[in-house]
């Protein structure tokens, strides 16, 4: 057994007052291993995004705990908060979120030089990274200059450029066409594979969830299943999927 | 309810009014100030002549006073359809709920009144206070002595400002309602998707633009200070004035990109914190703002300008003036009157009073001690005739050139008759007056003039009109040029031409046509020369013999002292200093203003990008840090090149004043001046970071 890079302990978060409590999560444990790539899914308005959220350190929880790699950022206050965020977690966001103003290589010197790393490490990072990605050649380009696909894959390079422990992404096919969607997750499983870099991801699209290690399903602030991937190719493991969604809308299904 | 919606927007977009408001605030202020003078003047002690200028320095605020007010109108409706804009969400959301375009129109008047009010109360309460300082600023800058300090309150000054606010707001509440007729709501909820696309400009063009605008800046700026002589009209100096501007746009076009690629060269610099950051949001906004960054530093380099030089001027009056007034008193009358003369109201032909022909066949001094002057009062006296020869008028020096400076100048008086002057005569004169005397041969004669446009006709006619002739005896010029030199005392040089001839010239006994006298008080302390200039204006009751002697025989003895010319000069100085404080200060505050709300403007922008920061790990410190940067090198940008281009337009205004200042006299005025600018401009500065970072705050 891998190290555990992430551990939520019953974790709790609400929303608004005495008088009109909304409790978007539920109790929630689960654990990621080093490695492993997992994907999160769930309705809108399930709470997938809020527990992203609170694991991303963006959202406080109410009650529980978050440990990422030993550290429990739930107990995280203020610029160590930030400093830990900006070292130890790497983000990808449904609308890329990359500075239009700057290249797709200043994108990604961008979270090396608020880490205060020097100049020449920099240089070497990025062009390594960037090599990775295959994005070498669109480098001096501007963000408005690419394919939505080579902005989200810019954006992952910002994310891994770090040496994150954890990849956060967040719908990261959201915004993307189907091939250049299939583009990233292959990224994501590149990265995954032969980086070993822990990946954890939000969605609500089976296709891009089949590309996980392992799926947790959340339905109303609780975890309402999990598959493991174990041996199945991805299209056994993606009709798994659709099997398990059409559970989760059952409730619905027998109103009707 | 209306209302109450309101007052809570009010409440809730303070930050956001604050640059608004404190426009307004401002523009009260400094509007009552300068109108309320009138009333201010009233604890001064001050000459008749200097009340005299004060009056007139009144009206001419007064008229100044619409022209600022339609910069400041222009101004309100800029700064208030920014914050229509701002809100155009809230009011889409106010149209869904079923809100009139009406409605919402009298929600805006509500609050434009409401801000109005305000604005007014706390500008004109700041505004008399201010005005108290005024006072004494003013008694300074006149050298009046104050008698009492009083609180003033200027009624009619606060009526004035009130009324003239009050148009302003008119004006912006139609202007409101005209726009938000013309909203649509489907735009009103979404916000216009941008154009993704960011024109981002070569850089290799940028440093190429940057050279070139910098070249034709040094061009320029030496072409105002060394090389100064040569852009002396109108024609030449508008030329440099264009060529400033087109380069300080190009500046702005490109300084961004050459600053962006100088940086880009060391990546220590560049990779550093969020330099790069920065660097490119700089980049990417002066693009769509280079013509206002340039109206800005324009408008910049004028109050900077305006202000030092104006000040200067008034330091360094009295120092050139000096040079002007070399005597105490200068005295002439028309020399040889006839018997008769024709009125010019009835035309009939008058008989002069005897005394009075009589008394012009005789020199000055004869006049003086004839009507009752102690002569022991002047020392150092010079008396001589100046001489008019028929004929001999400003058409004949012209010679050949005469009718082509006719086209060029149809008005100018050609029969006037030239002034002719003995050469010793001249250099007895210049001996006292401490200024350049000439030696002539037997046929030889000089032009002397130093009033600007005669000295370039003049030497234009002197290039073909070489000769003169008197009594049958032909002269010919000793220079081809006009030489330097006066004999009457004025503020500035006026002498349009006097010719020296030699001593043993046959200048004939009808041809005097003044007398002059020239002469020093004989007087030690200032309190006798006082006395002895009284004598001359017949402002001393004691002593007004003479001034009455001389009306009684209507004797017109005309004169100019030393005291008069300063005085007058230094009222008027003032009353320049004054009116270029007004304005510079109200340039000052249109300036920052816009340039507040184009910071402000872009804010929406750039709260997506602080975000991104946000998200990728940036703290709080580095992002307001970055934020800072960015906005006090946009105010900079523009002040620093005005500086620059003030350090050398200062220079070039000295010496088109003819005021020749030393740098530590300038001192003081440009510490007033940076003190002024550093308040304004900082409030500004200050109100813009403040707003920006309320704007990018993070709303989780």
């Amino acid at each position: 057994m891998s190290k555990i890079v992430l551990e939520v302990k019953n974790i709790e978060k609400y929303y608004g007052n005495k008088s009109n409590l909304t409790k978007a999560i539920k109790n929630i444990s689960f654990n990621v291993s080093e490695g492993e790539f997992v994907g999160i899914m769930g309705a809108s308005g399930s709470g997938k995004t809020t527990l992203l959220n609170c694991i991303s350190t963006i959202d406080r929880v109410t009650c529980g705990q978050i440990i990422i790699n030993g550290q429990e950022v739930t107990k995280l206050k203020g610029n160590k908060l930030n400093k830990f965020r900006r070292e130890e977690l790497g983000f990808i966001f449904q609308d890329f979120n990359l500075l239009d103003t700057l290249t797709a290589y200043e994108n990604i010197a961008l979270a090396l030089t608020i880490q205060k790393v020097k100049p020449k490490e920099i240089i070497t990072r990025v062009n390594e990274v960037a090599e990775k990605l295959e994005i070498s050649d669109i480098l001096n380009k501007y963000p408005y200059q690419i394919s939505g696909g080579q902005k989200q894959r810019v954006a992952a390079a910002r994310a891994i450029i770090t040496n994150p422990k954890m990849i956060l992404a967040d719908e990261p096919t959201g915004s993307l066409d189907s091939k250049s969607a299939r583009q990233l997750l292959e990224t994501f499983e590149k990265l995954n594979q032969n980086l070993g870099a822990t990946i954890l991801m939000v969605t609500h699209d089976a296709f891009t969830a089949s590309y996980a290690d392992r799926i947790i399903f959340i339905k109303d602030g609780k975890i309402f299943n999990e598959l493991n991937k174990g041996n199945d190719t991805r299209k056994q493991f993606f009709e798994k999927i659709i099997e398990v969604q059409t559970l989760l809308g059952g409730d619905l299904n027998n109103v009707i | 309810m209306l209302f109450k919606l309101s007052i809570k927007n009010m409440k809730k977009s303070i930050k956001d009014y604050a640059i608004y408001f404190l426009t307004l605030v401002l523009g009260v202020a400094i509007f009552y100030m300068f109108n309320s003078l009138d009333s201010q003047q009233a604890m001064l002690k001050v000459s008749s002549s200097t009340r005299d200028l004060i009056e007139l320095m009144i009206q001419v605020l007064g008229m100044i006073s619409v022209f600022i007010a339609i910069i400041l109108g222009l101004l309100i409706v800029y700064a208030n359809n920014f914050l229509i804009n701002r809100r155009k969400k809230e009011f889409g959301i106010y149209m869904t709920l079923g809100m009139g375009k009406r409605q919402i129109s009298k929600i805006i008047l509500f609050e434009t009144i409401l801000v109005g009010i305000l604005s007014l109360a706390v500008g004109l309460f700041i505004g008399v206070f201010a005005s108290q300082f005024m006072s004494i600023f003013v008694a300074k800058l006149f050298e009046a002595d104050m008698t009492e300090f009083k609180f003033v309150f200027s009624n009619e000054a606060a009526i004035k400002t009130c009324i003239y606010f009050a148009v302003m707001y008119i004006i912006v509440m139609i202007f409101n309602t005209f726009t938000i007729s013309r909203y649509k709501l489907i735009n009103l909820l979404t916000k216009a998707k941008k154009n993704e696309k960011i024109r981002i400009k070569n850089l290799g063009l940028c440093i190429l633009v940057f050279l070139i605008a910098v070249a034709m800046l040094v061009f320029a700026y030496y072409k105002v200070t060394i090389d100064s002589d040569s852009i002396l009209t109108e024609e030449k100096m508008l030329q440099i004035i264009i060529i400033g501007t087109i380069a300080t746009i190009l500046i702005f076009w490109s300084v961004s990109g050459f600053i962006l690629r100088l940086i880009q060269l060391n990546k220590k610099i560049y990779l550093k914190d969020t330099n790069m950051f920065v660097l490119r949001q700089l980049h990417n906004k002066i693009n769509t703002t280079v013509i206002s960054m340039s109206v800005i530093c324009l408008m910049l380099f004028m109050t900077i300008s305006v202000l030092s030089s104006s000040l200067a001027l008034k330091n360094n009056m009295e120092t050139g003036l000096l040079e002007m007034t070399p005597v105490d008193i200068n005295l002439y009358k028309t020399a040889n009157l006839p018997d008769t003369y024709e009125d010019w109201y009835t035309g009939e032909t008058k008989k002069y009073n005897e005394e009075k022909v009589e008394d012009s066949r005789k020199p000055v001094s004869f006049t003086l001690e004839n009507n009752g002057f102690d002569m022991n009062n002047l020392k150092d006296v010079i008396e001589f005739p100046t001489y008019a020869i028929e004929g001999i008028n400003w058409k004949y020096s012209l010679g050949d050139y005469y009718e082509e400076a006719k086209k060029e100048f149809p008005n100018l008086a050609y029969h006037f008759e030239e002034q002719i002057m003995k050469i010793s005569d001249y250099n007895k004169v210049a001996g006292l007056y401490g200024i350049q005397q000439y030696e002539l041969n037997d046929d030889e004669y000089i032009v002397l003039c130093n009033f600007d446009s005669m000295v370039d006709l003049r030497n234009e006619g002197l290039k073909v009109k070489k000769t003169m002739e008197i009594a049958g005896k032909e002269y010919h010029v000793k220079y081809d040029t006009c030489q330097e030199g006066f004999v009457f005392m004025s503020s500035s040089h006026t002498n349009t031409g006097i010719i020296l001839v030699p001593d043993n010239t046959n200048l004939k006994e009808e041809w005097k046509e003044q007398y002059v006298l020239v002469a020093n008080y004989n007087a030690n302390t200032e309190e006798e020369k006082a006395r002895i200039d009284a004598i001359f204006q017949g402002t001393d009751t004691n002593n007004n013999q003479l001034i009455q002697n001389l009306d009684s025989k209507e004797i017109e003895l005309d004169g100019m002292t030393k005291t008069l010319i300063i005085e007058s000069s230094k009222g008027v100085a003032a009353v320049v200093v004054f009116i270029a404080i007004y304005l510079g200060i109200i340039f000052l505050i249109a300036s920052s203003a816009i340039l507040a709300l184009k910071q402000l403007t872009e804010s929406s922008d750039n709260k997506q990008r602080y975000n991104v920061l946000r998200k990728i790990g940036c703290d709080e410190k580095m992002i307001n840090k970055a934020l800072f940067r960015q906005i006090a090198i946009f105010f900079m940008l523009p002040l620093i090149l005005a500086i620059i281009h003030s350090i050398f337009g200062i220079q070039f205004a000295m010496k088109l004043m003819a005021v020749m200042a030393k740098p530590e006299e300038l001192l003081p005025s440009i510490i007033v001046t940076t003190i002024v600018i550093g308040i304004v401009y900082g409030l500004y500065f200050m109100a813009t970071y403040l707003g920006s970072k309320n704007i990018i705050k993070d709303e989780n």
